[in-house]
């Protein structure tokens, strides 16, 4: 077998423990799907009539609007459960009889990116599906529905990376899991749950900047519309910036951690 | 000096629902970074709702111009579902690690070792309140006067004694922290499928429907009456009432499983 199939089959040994890990116990699958499905619902049907507001842009329903704002939440939560997951590994030994095995550092942490990939790739689908069964369209159709499938998956696999970072460095599930509000700020931050223009300052001011605006509008844009280039790219590069910096902690972290023990 | 066994059964009963309590305080000034998420979390909501909605107040029917006036009493009461929720999922941990079996032994009623743990989420649950209402403050959140005020916390600590009754009949029921999520999400369903987000004449026919029914709607608007309005008998008594309705459910519910809690 040549290395790289070999490494291949590591990472999706690693990736498929982390998901029957998180779907085996409700403490990590509940943050990805039941809080974000139940905060769609409340506030779906709480805020619903802020399609009236004046500068509101052009939706079939709220619903529609905040199905990439529910996307967003489940996969950063599974970002951060990923890092607990990690920490509890590293804490657990188990990590530490990885990397006395045969097999490349770097195949560690993927294996567990893998993973959350693949709960991103779930939550879109979880999703797409509510939205449809509750009467949301998808405007761009079957095209627009796989961009933000992609989207999603890969924003997961990204937001990932900064866990893992954080569970490397730290060795400690209880500091990843401390910052599941801070998740909750980002997102808050964001245009996740409204659109930009019509929140309030400083909150605006901040959404303006934040990487994950431009994500969430690539998700939401064929969603309530059609596909815009632009908004695509800009989506893409953010994307790639937080796969950067995840890769970057990453790096550094594993060797902090090989480095100290 | 008198005994545990000379004290009358009343004196006792109160010594130990103290003993509790005490005991709840102590972990909280011992390790004082697990009040924090209980803090933070209504407080990320306060912030967020507040910053992210408040251009609700625009529409047609709102009975306030200012949001922050109008979300504070819901996120008071999220910090109290939290705070109560957390204390069903301490009780799962006392549990795991034999702690509920020690005092099961023990000759204390059942239904005070119940009253120790609810009693203790209901003074913890001023803690976020507060937090929060100072921050509302802060961003010009209106006076609710005394009275206003009085009114919101005493819903505040009864919020909380739901939703420790809520989550302690849970962890009895599962025995386990994997029950966490569930106390949580009940919880926070609870708060927030009501006027939490918007009045009632605004929330989508759905919410409505639910929010009609769903006894903390009157929990909310007794809480919020003097943050945005003026307070009034009419509008407090139904959010006592279902809050003695809740607490009765609740609590019954929680001590049935209490007593067939074995070692």
């Amino acid at each position: 077998m040549s290395g790289f199939a070999a490494n291949a089959r590591v990472v999706r040994a690693l990736g498929m423990r982390s998901i029957r890990q998180t779907f085996r116990r409700p403490q990590l699958m509940a943050p990805i799907l039941i809080f974000p499905t139940l905060l769609l619902a409340i506030q779906t049907g709480g805020a619903g009539g802020a399609v009236n507001l004046p500068g509101f842009p052009p939706v079939q329903s709220f619903l529609q609007f905040m199905l990439a704002g529910a996307m967003m939440q489940s996969l950063m939560l599974a970002g951060n459960s990923g890092g607990i997951a990690l920490a509890v590994d590293i804490e657990m030994g188990f990590t530490d009889r990885l990397f006395s095995a045969p097999i490349p550092r770097y195949t560690i942490v993927l294996g567990r990116l893998a993973g959350t990939a693949a709960l991103g790739l779930f939550a879109s689908l979880w999703f797409l599906a509510i939205g449809l069964i509750f009467g949301a369209e998808i405007h761009s159709g079957v095209a627009g529905a796989l961009i933000a499938i992609v989207l999603v998956t890969a924003t997961a696999m990204a937001v990932g990376g900064i866990g893992a970072a954080i569970a490397l460095r730290t060795g400690s599930a209880s500091v990843v899991q401390g910052l599941f509000p801070l998740v909750l700020v980002v997102l808050f931050l964001s245009s996740a749950f409204f659109p930009n223009e019509l929140m309030i300052q400083p909150a605006k001011a901040i959404a303006e900047y934040n990487p994950l605006s431009f994500v969430v509008e690539g998700i939401r844009g064929p969603i309530i519309g059609g596909v815009d280039a632009a908004e695509l790219g800009e989506a893409v590069l953010a994307i790639v910036g937080i796969v950067a910096l995840g890769l970057l902690l990453s790096a550094r972290a594993l060797r902090h951690r090989l480095r100290t023990g | 000096m008198e005994t545990a066994a000379t004290l009358p059964a009343w004196r006792a009963n109160l010594a130990t629902i103290g003993a509790l309590m005490a005991r709840a305080k102590n972990e909280l000034l011992r390790v004082p970074g697990a009040a924090i998420p209980g803090v933070l979390a209504p407080t990320i909501f306060f912030l967020g709702l507040n910053g992210v909605f408040g251009a609700l107040t625009q529409l047609n029917g709102f009975t306030t111009g200012s949001y922050e006036s109008f979300i504070v009493p819901v996120s008071m009461l999220q910090g109290a579902g939290f705070t109560g929720a957390a204390a069903g999922v301490n009780l799962a941990r006392d549990m795991e690690q034999g702690w509920v079996d020690r005092l099961l032994v023990s000759p204390a009623p059942r239904w005070v070792l119940l009253a120790g743990n609810v009693l203790a989420a209901s003074a913890r649950a001023l803690i976020p309140a507060t937090f929060v209402l100072a921050i509302a403050f802060v961003l010009g959140a209106h006076w609710p006067g005394i009275d206003g005020l009085l009114v919101t916390y005493l819903m505040v600590a009864a919020m909380a004694a739901v939703a420790a009754c809520w989550g302690s009949a849970l962890a009895l029921r599962f025995k386990s922290q994997s029950a966490a999520p569930l106390m949580q999400s009940g919880m926070m369903a609870l708060v927030l499928m009501t006027t939490a987000y918007a009045p009632l004449a605004l929330l989508q026919p759905w919410m409505k429907s639910v929010a009609e029914v769903n006894p903390v709607t009157n929990v909310i608007d007794a809480a919020r009456q003097g943050f945005v309005g003026s307070v009034t008998w009419a509008e407090t008594w139904p959010g006592l009432l279902a809050l003695i309705g809740l607490l009765v459910v609740l609590g019954a519910w929680a001590l049935r499983e209490m007593r067939r809690t074995a070692i």
